[in-house]
């Protein structure tokens, strides 16, 4: 019974210890001025997004995100202008295709959908990108931490 | 070896409210190839730009990294301070740890972590960083303005007063454009065509305005700065420089049956025709598909009564290739075809006409000489009715999304020149909304609906048709809340307005990017409405988007003081974070070709020393000057030939590293 009983407070801090990894890749013309905009609107989300800047969505090579995972993210989420609204014309019609198929290769891996997410937020939408990145920690809270793919020299 | 700095930044409490200054500079210092850290309350200020420039001076720092606020703020002002103390610009990185850290966090151990984990982040990165250098570019002291209407010409002339040489490439035989169909211009109804050829006038006249009419550009290619086009000047079969413009020819011409284009159809002109009496230049043209000679090889007639000697039946369409520094699109609209509302009986019934059709039956050179007539019989009107929005502000996908802006004005104009000239003429009015948000517009309308007794109607028309010669019309009064039913004469049809079809030929050319009504996309809506996202190409007029002609000028006089700012440079800079190829691993496959938005990327064989294997290969080049940076190319290249500078894949797998550390 005790034993059992520090057992489970053991699980429950760790549950409360864990903080996710979320990396979220901002094209510099729109989402990452969302992001800067909900900054200066003071709209917070988790801490535990870490934003990279990229010149344009469709600069994110799926390597990247591969490599995220393999480094223990437990999430990666990529925002960019809105369709037709790409400072560059036509980056994210690359960014959507390209992505849908990582997206289901990754699935069929092992990394559940809702761990990537491809998200249109334009430098207008400072809520939005709160709201967006809200939205996304819960689900990756819900869905816990990443085990599948992960370098396991690192782990050692 | 690295010598990296860190600075952090307070920004007052903006940032030292939320995050612990000291825990960042203390983490700062223990990161690989840190050799110094410093936090400072305003790292921006003079003071804090200094601490960069003599840290920089005093430790030889490689690179640096300001913790701050976001990198579209301040990056510019560290880049140039860090180039101040001799420190390539572009080894400097910006972790934002403002807005994107704390002001969104309220926990400061949170907001703490986070900014240890950016800082960690952008060290990373700087020491993958390489030094870059702003190319240059050449600019080539001319301008090209697709487009000869009030837009193209207003531009032309202020691009030439400024002292740079224009062309104007028009497709029709004169320049003018639409402007100079119209009759009256609303609000302060003066002639359209009394102001506006002296502006033509002068559009020939000036030495630094080269017109090409009865041309279009076929091939764009190079970039801003130096852009190359072909143009192809159609055949006139009449000799541009040798045409007195005397018009016999059109007299004798037996071939009468072309619509006269520039009367919207309304009546017909002769195979040999100058469009209208003010054209610029006052040149005739032969219409091939009509002209006897040309199709059947008998008649000449035009060459028999030609004294200048002009006519030239074997003339062939010639090529200009000419480079120039900026393009200005000025491409204009059209009215959209009414017959796509059958309800209206537009294709069925004569005396159901647009409002351009209107303005060419008003105008005293039009085909009634300026007499209000029914198209059908030629007998005078008691009723006329008008109707709003044809097309404009519709869903259904008939006709258009917008409003085509004008409408409501020029509809007020015809109601009002009608009952001004015409007292016994009763004029209807049915519209959705007046929209005049005008100078004195609002006022105009009034004036038309009070003092011209104009009967506005609130509500559309569901059918027109005709019976027993007079038309009727079946509408609804919104405000009575009743069917109505009226009988009149004619019908005028406010037809929405759309791009000109050779829009979008043309903006694909250039790659500027349109929108789905194929309304050119400016680089900002708010800020930069005169300019393309593309670099070098300009917006005048209706091609970006409805407007009326005060609007239409100063937007071209807006892009051409665009347009002379990019001519009066020397050189231009162009951004360093470019793509570039490596040779070795390049296989010359195309795929970084096909996705380049910016046609930046070619191909050429080079003799490549491969581990000492010399081989001639493909290999693709970026043009640094065209290249904007956006990265497509890097992603798509199967042998990971192509990378990004200042966005490199060892950088941003750097970066992520180091966020999942
Ligand atoms: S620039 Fe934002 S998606 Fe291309």
């Amino acid at each position: 019974m005790s034993v059992n009983d520090t057992v489970d407070t053991a699980v429950n801090a760790a549950a409360k210890e864990w903080k996710p990894k979320i990396v979220a890749f901002c094209c510099n013309w729109c989402s990452y001025a969302g992001a800067d905009l909900a900054g200066s609107s003071r709209l917070s989300y988790p801490a535990d997004v870490k934003i990279i800047r990229v010149p344009c969505s469709c600069r994110v090579n799926p390597m990247f995100i591969l490599k995220a995972f393999e480094r223990g993210a437990d999430g990666v989420i990529l925002c960019g202008c809105h369709p037709g609204d790409c400072h560059y014309s036509t980056g994210n019609y690359y960014t959507r295709r390209r992505m849908t198929l990582l997206f289901s290769m990754l699935d069929y891996i092992g990394v559940e959908r809702e761990r990537t997410r491809v998200e249109w937020v334009s430098a207008a939408e400072g809520a939005r990108f709160s709201k967006v990145m809200n939205d996304f920690v819960a689900k990756i809270h819900e869905l816990g931490e990443n085990v599948k793919v992960g370098d396991l020299r690192c782990k050692q | 070896m690295h010598k990296i700095g860190v600075f952090v930044c307070w920004c007052g409490s903006n940032i030292a409210a939320t995050v612990d200054i000291d825990r960042v500079v203390a983490e700062a210092k223990v990161q690989p190839g840190v050799v110094f850290a410093k936090d400072y309350q305003y790292m921006c200020s003079e003071a804090g730009q200094n601490i960069i420039k003599d840290a920089i001076k005093e430790y030889g720092l490689t690179g640096i990294v300001v913790c701050s606020c976001s990198p579209r703020m301040h990056e510019a002002t560290f880049r140039k301070a860090a180039s101040q103390a001799g420190l390539n610009p572009f080894m400097v990185e910006i972790a934002n740890i403002r807005e994107h850290c704390s002001w969104i966090h309220k926990d400061k151990e949170e907001g703490t972590e986070k900014a240890c984990v950016l800082m960690r982040a952008a060290v990373a990165k700087v020491t993958l960083n390489t030094p870059l250098k702003a190319g240059e570019s050449k600019v080539v002291k001319r301008a090209l303005v697709i487009g000869g209407g009030i837009a193209g010409i207003q531009t032309a002339l202020d691009i030439a007063d400024a002292g740079f040489p224009v062309d104007i490439v028009e497709k029709n035989a004169t320049i003018g454009g639409r402007m100079a169909q119209l009759d009256k211009t609303f609000p302060t109804l003066d002639c359209s065509s009394c102001i506006l050829t002296p502006k033509m006038v002068e559009a020939k006249s000036n030495e630094n305005i080269r017109l090409i009419t009865y041309a279009e550009v076929e091939e764009v290619s190079g970039f801003v700065g130096s852009f190359k086009a072909k143009i192809r000047k159609k055949a006139r079969y009449v000799k541009e420089d040798v045409c007195t413009g005397c018009g016999v020819c059109m007299s004798k011409c037996p071939s009468k049956k072309g619509l006269n284009e520039f009367n919207m159809g309304l009546n017909n002109r002769p195979a040999i025709y100058i469009p209208f009496a003010q054209a610029i230049p006052n040149v005739a043209v032969i219409d091939s598909t009509q002209c006897i000679k040309l199709n059947t090889g008998k008649c000449g007639l035009c060459e028999k009564v030609c004294t200048a000697k002009a006519i030239d039946y074997t003339q062939q369409d010639e090529f200009i290739e000419e480079e120039y520094g900026a393009i200005v699109m000025a491409t204009g609209f059209r009215p959209i075809d009414a017959s796509k509302f059958d309800e209206y009986s537009y294709s069925t019934c004569k005396d159901v006409v647009t409002s351009l059709e209107l303005e060419r039956i008003m105008n005293a050179a039009g085909p009634t000489g300026g007499v209000l007539l029914r198209p059908s019989d030629g007998k005078h009107p008691h009723s006329i009715v008008f109707i709003q929005c044809v097309g404009s502000r519709d869903v259904s996908g008939r006709g258009k999304p917008y409003c085509s802006k004008i409408c409501c004005m020029y509809t007020a104009k015809h109601a009002m020149l009608i009952r001004d000239k015409y007292p016994d003429v009763e004029v209807h009015v049915f519209y959705i909304d007046v929209r005049t948000p005008g100078k004195n517009f609002d006022e105009f309308y009034r004036r038309a609906a009070e003092q011209y007794d104009v009967d506005y109607i609130k509500g559309q028309v569901g059918k027109v048709w005709e019976e027993d010669g007079h038309l009727v019309v079946r509408g609804v009064d919104l405000i009575a809340n009743e069917q109505i039913i009226l009988n009149t004469d004619m019908v005028v049809l406010a037809t929405a307005i759309e791009p000109d079809p050779t829009a979008r030929k043309v903006a694909n050319m250039l790659t500027a990017s349109i929108d789905t009504n194929d309304f050119i996309t400016e680089a900002h809506p708010k800020l930069r409405p005169v300019e393309s996202p593309t670099a070098g190409i300009f917006l005048s007029g209706v091609c970006q988007g409805p407007k009326d002609i005060p609007e239409t000028v100063s937007q071209a006089g807006a892009a051409a003081s665009k347009v002379i700012g990019l001519l009066c440079k020397d050189k231009l800079t162009t951004n360093p974070c470019v793509a570039h190829s490596d040779e070795l691993l390049c296989n010359g496959c195309s795929c970084c070709e096909k996705v380049c938005p910016y046609g930046a990327i070619s191909y050429d064989t080079h003799l490549i020393n491969d581990h000492g294997v010399k081989e001639t290969r493909r290999v693709a080049l970026v043009n640094e000057a065209l290249c904007q940076g956006c990265g497509a190319c890097t992603v798509v290249c199967p042998s990971g030939a192509m990378d990004l500078k200042g966005f490199s894949n060892k950088q941003i797998m750097a970066e992520v590293e180091a966020i999942c550390l």
